[in-house]
């Protein structure tokens, strides 16, 4: 790694270099916005300085090698980053203009859900896993409805509608996390996050998830973290190119991979390292 | 090469014959007692023996009901002052005490679950028969339930550690507090590994006697209530297997058997239990 790429590199959105594409960046609504976010593990630094928006009915790609901090960044939108003892946030993450560092943890989790790399469906049945977050939420409407509504937005209604009783291991891995996507937009979330949700799944299931994701940013802000380039190019409307916990470039998907501003997003892209 | 390769062979072959003659006796250790314990006992047990009281000395028959509803009755009392601690304590470790008290509750109930079983009856007597001035159910009850605390309280620890961090992950992400992720989903996911752990524990101090010698004592009556000695299978066994009677000793078989009988439905509800459910997929 060269020495630049040590260097925080501070970013301000409305002066992206290059915004040039029809959706400009600096024109969209942003439903969360980080601002100067340092982190630390213990006395390790994994994130310097980083500042973006999530354009609001949009997806949000972010991509870098491992290790590279897209997974940290995107656990500090939900805040469970507090699982870990030794973790420590300087910076400001807001929520539609409020600040979600100093709102109820739980109440944030519910505006902003997560799906996880590995399907993660509680020992349950379909019925009731999705059913969980109303459950604990509380919610008004007849929780059949709910059910019902998220299984057909997750597009597995149709090949789960008989057997909403049969435990959730039973279906295949694709389905399980069609499943846990369900599941979390069965609380309405504004913003969800999906940490690799692909990358334990087989091609005809990715395929099926991406097309999912496109279908739901019609209902809420989308922010993906993948290590698969092709994915990100595939699906989203913005990349952000991290690199050793230093945002690199973040432009419309398009440009970024057409004509990145950044010799070092040229090179990942094209397979120079990574 | 050729040299070498049989000495392979031949290491192979001791080892695999050592750990296989091993493995036949231990198993075979406990085919012999089972085999006795069913030809004695079986020769010995009637319906008497569940229906009546054990007789005078001298007077053949009999039977040994109230020592089965006295140890039904122990291990009921037990399993309410065990359990619960047992398994909050246990929930406390896995999810709360990683470090400093944790390590001091742990390390006191690996310490606990080593004390020699009549230690921990003598301390039942001094804190509950000497002050009421009474053998009881009750402080029989309370030893065998100080018994079942450590067992419960680690397994309950271990099979809470062992539901994938995954789930609490999930949980927590749809918004639930620490403490409703731990109710709703974490002791679910890992109940069925806590009820068996429970119920081996129960089985364990069902076959304690020493505990039971002088705390719950014994009774050739019934007992009622909760506050008068009792008999109970284990003390039975002892006592009428020492004494220099024949008919005794059949009927110390017999109570063998039964106890044994006991603990084999325990394991068996245990397994049923295992099968129905939604279990976590081993990784």
């Amino acid at each position: 790694m060269n020495a630049t790429a040590k260097q925080p590199i501070s970013m301000n959105i409305s002066a992206l270099p290059g915004a040039t594409t029809r959706e400009m960046l600096a024109d969209q609504p942003m439903r969360m916005t980080i601002s100067k976010l340092n982190f630390w593990y213990g006395p390790k630094q994994t994130l310097f300085d980083v500042t973006l928006g999530f354009a609001a009915n949009h997806i949000t790609a972010m991509i870098g090698p491992s290790g590279c901090g897209k997974s940290t960044l995107l656990r500090t939108l939900n805040r469970m980053y507090e699982a870990v003892s030794n973790a420590r946030l300087e910076g400001e993450i807001q929520l539609d203009g409020q600040s979600i560092l100093t709102q109820d943890v739980t109440q944030l989790r519910r505006r902003v859900g997560m799906v996880f790399q590995r399907p993660n469906p509680f020992p349950k049945s379909i019925f009731d896993n999705v059913a969980y977050g109303p459950r604990i939420n509380g919610h008004n409407q007849p929780l059949a409805e709910v059910v019902e509504s998220s299984l057909r937005r997750a597009a597995l209604w149709e090949e789960v509608k008989d057997q909403l009783h049969k435990s959730a291991y039973e279906l295949s891995g694709g389905q399980q996390q069609r499943l846990c996507i369900a599941r979390a937009l069965a609380v309405e979330p504004e913003v969800l996050l999906l940490d690799e949700p692909c990358s334990a799944l087989d091609p005809i299931s990715t395929a099926k998830i991406e097309e999912l994701l496109v279908q739901l940013k019609e209902l809420c802000t989308i922010v993906t973290v993948t290590h698969n380039m092709q994915q990100a190019a595939r699906v989203s409307d913005f990349t952000a190119f991290l690199l050793t916990g230093v945002m690199v470039e973040y432009n419309p998907t398009p440009q970024l991979f057409t004509t990145p501003s950044d010799p070092r997003t040229e090179a990942y892209i094209t397979g120079r390292f990574g | 090469m050729t040299a070498r390769l049989r000495f392979r062979k031949l290491v192979s072959a001791v080892m695999l014959s050592l750990t296989g003659v091993c493995a036949f006796v231990a198993v075979s250790v406990l085919f012999f007692i089972l085999g006795y314990l069913a030809f004695h006992g079986g020769r010995s047990l009637n319906w008497d023996f569940f229906t009546k009281l054990p007789t005078p000395v001298g007077e053949a028959g009999g039977g040994m009901a109230n020592a089965i509803v006295g140890s039904a009755k122990l291990l009921l009392l037990a399993s309410l002052v065990g359990v619960p601690i047992g398994f909050f304590g246990g929930i406390y470790l896995a999810e709360f005490g990683r470090r400093g008290a944790g390590f001091v509750v742990r390390y006191a109930a690996d310490l606990l679950n080593g004390v020699p079983s009549i230690v921990i009856g003598i301390f039942a007597y001094a804190l509950l028969v000497l002050p009421l001035k009474h053998f009881s159910t009750m402080a029989g009850a309370f030893a065998l339930g100080v018994m079942m605390i450590p067992i419960t309280l680690r397994s309950t620890e271990e099979f809470l550690r062992s539901v994938p961090r995954s789930l609490r992950e999930g949980a927590m992400a749809l918004g639930a507090s620490k403490w409703r992720t731990i109710v709703t989903v974490i002791v679910p996911a890992a109940y069925r590994g806590i009820l068996t752990a429970i119920l081996l524990a129960l089985a364990r101090v069902a076959g304690e006697t020493a505990p039971l010698l002088f705390t719950a004592f014994n009774n050739r009556f019934w007992s009622p209530g909760w506050r008068q000695p009792t008999a109970s299978l284990p003390v039975m066994i002892f006592t009428y297997a020492v004494a220099p009677y024949d008919d005794w000793h059949r009927q110390a078989w017999a109570a063998g058997l039964v106890l044994l009988g006991l603990v084999l439905v325990v394991n068996i509800i245990a397994r049923l239990v295992l099968a129905r459910g939604i279990s976590v997929p081993r990784a």
